[in-house]
């Protein structure tokens, strides 16, 4: 746009007669609806698969795997009842609802542990801060997997395999490096001014943070509850590590339970289970899409 | 007392800070108050230490010390010293997954910041729908760690079904991808590249920072895009596009879910989708080789942390930070 506008005033300069500034406007225009149908067809290539997922759980499952048309010709329902009857006996409900726990407990954890930390990170001063903002920062880039065969064992060792304890237990300890960080962030550009009005009006550290720091932190915090979900219900490794009763399952590994028992046989249950599995996040992002992408801008989050 | 209080709380710096606790704090302690900031930060973050010492300190010194031993979860652990990393360098299989991880994390960084930074340039002046665009774009970032979408992207491209009939109509035939050795990978790297919305958002960030004078300067001067996209655009977005590439090169090495699920957990066809970290789960949590697993988790650390002061010593001769003199 302003390639345009510079050209027009250099060439015709400031006293551009009406033909001029009009033709300009036309051909802003143009250039405006090209962009728009640019952008509009690399989306449709970019969201296909989504798209076509979703038809596809409405195929009947023969038409399924070779078919690159969107929409089905005779949509069907028995994909999802298939897929809501579940596998080995256990409804999809039960491990939507594992599921559910385990992210609700996560989202809970998380926030209440970072928010503590990063207050502390944020607003004290004492002895030995530094460096243990140091080592914070350095866990956010640590591979994780270094971490999981001796938390596998010191849970194994606990007799915790098998519960939820392991999948919820680090969630609760602010080991989530990225969330602690990015309250940090936010809490530091909260006016101190503030601090001092509740001191006067007898606050301790606790009155601060309750009463100023986690009101005006809600930003923050709805940032990381809205991701720490979203990752929770996408996990497959923790559960798959430490859980082995399918009724403890959620979607993701009962997905994975679907593959294995009924590979060839039924690809339309199988792809009706992976869009209920995906419904809950497409909610999600679908209800919070701006603060999640602002989110990301302002602290980059990985995604 | 309300002064003290003022004095006490205000430092935003941490050298005024030091500068006021002699003036204001010193006194009161010496009446034998305990450092009620000091116990306050440490009650904030005793979950924090907690998790930090049980979750992330000890189990790494845990692991160093598995990594030298022999130990399937069942005897005890047998110290085997420098074995484990012998074998690992006489092991095919590791071999490989090194390979594989290596192309994965060549290939797919450069191309999945590159559609980035073009998309974003795309979205960066503002036009109707700009926030429907920027989400549109950014859906698939956080869609694409699930297990349902890499589920997907196996049915896309398995044989005989989108992709393959696709391309065979226009007389290209590869067989479908995910059973073909020399395709499977790609899927997966194609996987990763099309989940280019986070670092894209990162960008347009970066590029709305970038101050108009400059085109404007050099609209004067006659420069061509090419010319205000290399000489204006790079240089104000680098430390943006270096934070980008960090990340993502951090996080492409430990890529897991989409080889577990499009390989069916084996790395197949032939080990062409063998990650780093599938190895790893297999040889800790199917075959319970913790030791050699510890021992390949550390290889990994150092792999990438290596990689990751590479980037770092790199940066310093292409990455400008604007008013930032000597730092």
């Amino acid at each position: 746009m302003s390639d345009e506008t510079a050209t027009a005033t250099t060439t015709g300069g400031a006293a551009a007669d009406g033909g001029r500034t009009a033709e300009r406007r036309s051909r802003g225009r143009l250039a405006s609806v090209a962009w728009h149908l640019a952008a509009l067809a690399l989306l449709a290539v970019i969201l296909y698969p989504l798209v076509w997922v979703v038809g596809a759980a409405f195929k009947p499952s023969g038409d399924i795997v070779g078919s690159t048309q969107l929409l089905p010709t005779r949509p069907v329902l028995d994909n999802l009842q298939r897929a809501m009857e579940g596998i080995a006996g256990i409804s999809a409900l039960v491990f939507l609802r594992n599921s559910l726990v385990l992210a609700g407990a996560s989202v809970v954890g998380t926030v209440v542990s970072s928010a503590l930390a990063a207050y502390a990170f944020a607003r004290l001063r004492f002895r030995g801060r530094g460096l243990m903002f140091v080592l914070m920062i350095t866990t956010l880039l640590l591979p994780f997997h270094v971490l999981i065969i001796p938390q596998y064992i010191i849970f194994q060792q606990a007799g915790l395999v098998d519960t939820y304890a392991p999948l919820l237990l680090g969630k609760f300890l602010a080991t989530e490096a990225f969330f602690v960080f990015l309250m940090v962030q936010f809490m530091r550009q909260l006016p101190r001014e503030l601090d001092q009005a509740a001191r006067i009006d007898g606050c301790g550290y606790w009155g601060i943070f309750w009463h100023v720091v986690v009101p005006l932190s809600r930003p923050a915090f709805t940032t990381a509850a809205i991701f720490t979900f979203i990752w929770t219900w996408n996990d497959l490794l923790a559960p798959l590590i430490y859980l082995n009763t399918p009724e403890k399952y959620p979607v993701t590994l009962a997905l994975r339970l679907f593959i294995d028992q009924t590979a060839t046989s039924d690809y339309g249950a199988m792809i009706a289970m992976s869009v209920i599995a995906l419904l809950p996040v497409v909610l999600f992002f679908l209800a919070f899409q701006r603060l999640l992408v602002q989110g990301m801008a302002t602290s980059g989050l990985k995604g | 007392m309300v002064s003290t209080a003022l004095s006490h709380d205000s430092p935003p710096s941490a050298g005024r800070g030091a500068a006021e606790r002699t003036r204001s704090a010193a006194p009161r302690r010496r009446r034998g108050r305990p450092d009620r900031e000091g116990l306050a930060g440490y009650a904030f973050l005793s979950p924090w230490i907690l998790g930090f010492l049980l979750l992330t300190m000890g189990p790494m010194l845990a692991s160093l010390y598995l990594s030298f031993t022999d130990y399937n979860l069942f005897t005890a652990p047998e110290w085997v010293g420098l074995d484990n990393y012998r074998a690992l360098f006489r092991d095919d299989q590791w071999l490989q997954s090194v390979r594989v991880t290596l192309v994965y994390v060549t290939v797919s960084v450069p191309l999945k910041l590159a559609g980035a930074l073009a998309v974003a340039m795309l979205l960066v002046r503002p036009r109707r729908g700009q926030g429907f665009y920027r989400s549109a774009f950014y859906a698939p970032s956080l869609l694409g760690a699930s297990v349902s979408v890499a589920l997907v992207w196996r049915a896309l491209f398995s044989d005989d079904a989108v992709v393959d009939r696709a391309l065979s109509s226009v007389g290209i035939d590869t067989g479908g991808w995910v059973g073909n050795p020399d395709y499977a990978l790609g899927l997966l790297i194609l996987l990763a590249v099309w989940q280019f919305g986070a670092p894209m958002v990162i960008f347009l960030a970066g590029l709305k920072q970038v101050p108009r004078e400059l085109y404007e300067a050099a609209d004067v001067d006659g420069a061509g895009r090419l010319r205000k996209f290399g000489s204006i655009t790079l240089p104000m977005i680098s430390p943006v596009l270096f934070f980008n590439l960090l990340l993502e090169t951090v996080n492409a090495f430990q890529v897991f879910t989409s080889s577990f699920v499009v390989s069916n957990g084996t790395g197949g066809p032939a080990g062409s989708t063998l990650f780093y970290t599938l190895y790893l789960y297999q040889q800790g949590f199917t075959q319970f080789r913790m030791g050699y697993a510890s021992a390949m988790a550390w290889m990994l650390v150092l792999g990438a942390g290596l990689v990751a002061v590479l980037l770092f010593r790199l940066s310093r001769a292409w990455v400008y930070y604007s008013g930032d003199d000597g730092r």
